[in-house]
């Protein structure tokens, strides 16, 4: 049996529908990671695992028993605020004795449950701090440590990493994966960065506008997007408006649309491509340094592409004609999501010769 | 914390010894124009006022003074005044705390228009307040028939004066909490919720530990008005000398009667409340800012 079921969770706020019939499921010892854009529900679905938002309809279970009216007091779960919501005036050591001390357990309990938190989070010796004298990554994993102490069932966390900055937040995200291996607890948390969701979670649930769009392991999300939200969401894409302009996708049907990832994509002259054969001919619209690769847009047709070219290879620039090899794309047909793999690709010279 | 303490204020000084460039301020005759301006207006208002009440009300002698406020009538006055007080402002303390929790942390209908009640009592004069409470619990009144029959008297009578501060005074601890909860949100008391406490503890343990100093400085502002209030009591009280006079009034009869050492004399007392309650209130402030910053140039640690 799941851990937590959710079966058709929906809740508005005047009109706006913040969850749309929502059902999943979560094993127990999971991470799973809750992706999507910012508005899209999430948060509200979290809320409502926490007891903090009533659902309009639908059931929430935890262990099989029906928790949707059972106070945020009572569910035993530990929550992390994207703002860690730390008690001001509380040092260290008292923020994260609250739930014990709530518990009414005996003050060497709480000292030693409180100095091994302290330790597993890398915050010995801090104890004595204020919350406004930390970090934000130590203010992070205070509230980490707080919501675990009174060792719930099912840890919730509320863009973890939002406030932190960009390269503490990376080192965060490898010791949050490493400490949920170690405490092993089932863990939901919610992101709008799918890097993120990529690296920690074990599973990643899209939601867009209310609705669960797809849940799966972030490899199968990739390489498999069932609809066209999580085609353009999930990774880095170019909209593709007439697919069958492109070379290889000539038997896709005339003005279907589709999706297409730069890593799918191979910019350059015939010799540099692997199978020239497969390629079609466009003209470079724009050249950006990104760093470690240009980055360069190419006009096909009537539709507008992009992809990465290493550093190493001689550089293109706006004007040149040049050679594009795609790979795959995304077929897009009524909300549905086919892969269309270039057909020269696998068969590069055709049967009648 | 320690370090954070001189490093602010070195920063400080550090501002003051810098003059702004030349181009980012005014020619020296305009500065010195505006300054004294405001100077002049400074000391004509406020400083030369507070320096006549007491330079009256030493004209005639220290004994004077304090004999004046040895009076029985100005004993009463100031035992009837503190009593008020003594009502009034617990009463506010609770009803305001109250208000700005519901206010700020529940969604409810109706909301708005909690908020501009609460507001009503600086909105309205406060003789109409007084005029209000007449024409309610006097003895032509709405209530005023029953009273008289059960022999409880509350117009010309401490309740009708408590009454009239209490609703003066309803809005300033109120006021002062609702825009510091509403920036506090609700985060912590929804963290507290999850880790298991009851509604009873989040508030003593969360709510209240936060807006401390919002309160005490709400409850000092509310003091001083309550003691202070003229207008309203005037109509409730009666003037019946040793027996339903407050310190203003007492003063305002005083005054009337010609005894101008005396008036000042009782007067000062109003003076030195309004001195002591400044006082109290900058040193809320300046802890309350503290605790807000402590240890902010600390932040900047990596994890």
């Amino acid at each position: 049996m799941s851990h937590i079921e959710v079966r058709g969770l929906t809740k508005s706020f005047g009109g706006h529908l913040a969850a749309d019939g929502i059902s999943f499921a979560i094993g127990k010892g999971s991470l799973v990671g809750l992706l999507g854009p910012s508005g899209g529900g999430k948060t509200t679905v979290l809320r409502m695992l926490a007891g903090l938002e009533r659902p309009d309809s639908g059931d929430i279970t935890f262990e099989g028993v029906r928790v949707n009216d059972i106070p945020p007091q009572k569910r035993g779960i530990g929550l992390v605020f994207q703002n860690y919501a730390l008690f001001r005036h509380m040092n260290v050591f008292d923020n994260i004795a609250f739930g014990l001390t709530v518990q009414k357990r005996s003050k060497t309990y709480i000292r030693e449950r409180v100095g091994e938190l302290l330790e597993l989070t890398g915050l010995a010796g801090l104890a004595e701090r204020l919350p406004s004298q930390l970090s934000g990554g130590q203010r992070q994993r205070v509230a980490f440590a707080r919501a675990l102490a009174p060792q719930p069932q099912l840890l919730l966390l509320d863009e973890p990493f939002a406030a932190i900055d960009a390269k503490v937040r990376k080192e965060l995200r490898l010791w949050l994966r490493d400490m949920i291996d170690r405490v092993g607890i089932t863990t939901l948390f919610v992101t709008h960065d799918q890097e993120e969701a990529v690296e920690v979670a074990d599973e990643i649930m899209i939601v867009n506008r209310g609705r669960l769009e797809q849940k799966g392991s972030p490899e199968h999300i990739y390489g498999t997007p069932q609809t066209p939200f999580v085609a353009g969401f999930i990774g880095e894409s170019s909209r593709v408006e007439a697919v069958s302009e492109l070379h290889g996708f000539e038997h896709c049907h005339e003005g279907a649309k589709a999706i297409v990832r730069p890593e799918f994509i191979e910019i350059g002259s015939p010799r540099e491509l692997r199978l020239p054969s497969a390629s079609g001919q466009g003209i470079v619209k724009a050249v950006f340094f990104r760093g470690t690769h240009w980055q360069v847009e190419v006009e096909v047709g009537t539709n507008r592409l992009f992809g990465y070219r290493d550093l190493e290879q001689p550089a293109l620039h706006p004007g040149d004609a040049t050679h594009v090899l795609v790979h795959r794309a995304y077929l897009v047909s009524g909300g549905q999501v086919s892969v269309v793999e270039n057909r020269y690709k696998t068969d590069p010279m055709p049967v009648h010769i | 914390m320690a370090g954070a303490v001189p490093a602010v204020s070195a920063a400080r000084g550090q501002c003051a010894a810098v003059h702004a460039a030349d181009h980012l301020t005014e020619h020296a005759a305009v500065r010195w124009l505006l300054i004294g301006i405001a100077l002049l207006f400074l000391g004509l208002f406020l400083i030369l006022p507070l320096v006549t009440v007491f330079v009256e009300a030493f004209r005639k002698g220290a004994a004077l003074y304090f004999a004046a406020l040895r009076e029985k009538e100005a004993l009463a006055a100031i035992r009837l005044t503190l009593t008020t007080a003594a009502f009034a402002v617990p009463a506010n303390l609770i009803f305001g705390l109250a208000a700005a929790w519901a206010v700020s942390k529940f969604r409810f209908r109706g909301k708005q228009v909690l908020l501009t009640l609460i507001d009503l009592p600086f909105a309205v004069s406060p003789v109409i307040s007084g005029l209000v409470f007449v024409l309610l619990f006097g003895a032509r009144g709405w209530f005023g028939p029953w009273l008289s029959e059960h022999d409880v008297k509350i117009i010309f009578a401490l309740p009708g004066i408590v009454l009239a501060t209490v609703f003066v005074t309803f809005p300033f601890v109120a006021r002062e909490l609702i825009p510091l909860m509403q920036a506090q949100g609700v985060q912590e008391e929804e963290a507290a919720a999850t880790l298991g406490a009851s509604g009873w503890r989040i508030f003593w343990k969360v709510t209240l530990p936060n807006i401390k100093w919002g309160l005490l400085y709400g409850v000092i502002l509310c003091n001083a008005r309550a003691m202070g209030e003229f207008g309203a009591v005037s109509v409730v009280s009666g003037h019946v000398r040793g027996k339903t006079n407050t310190i203003p009034l007492h003063v305002q009869i005083l005054y009337n009667e010609y005894k101008f050492t005396a008036a000042f004399a009782v007067a000062s007392l109003l003076v030195l409340l309004a001195a002591v309650t400044l006082g109290v209130k900058s040193f809320i402030e300046w802890k309350h800012h503290q605790s807000a910053h402590t240890g902010a140039e600390e932040s900047g640690d990596p994890i």
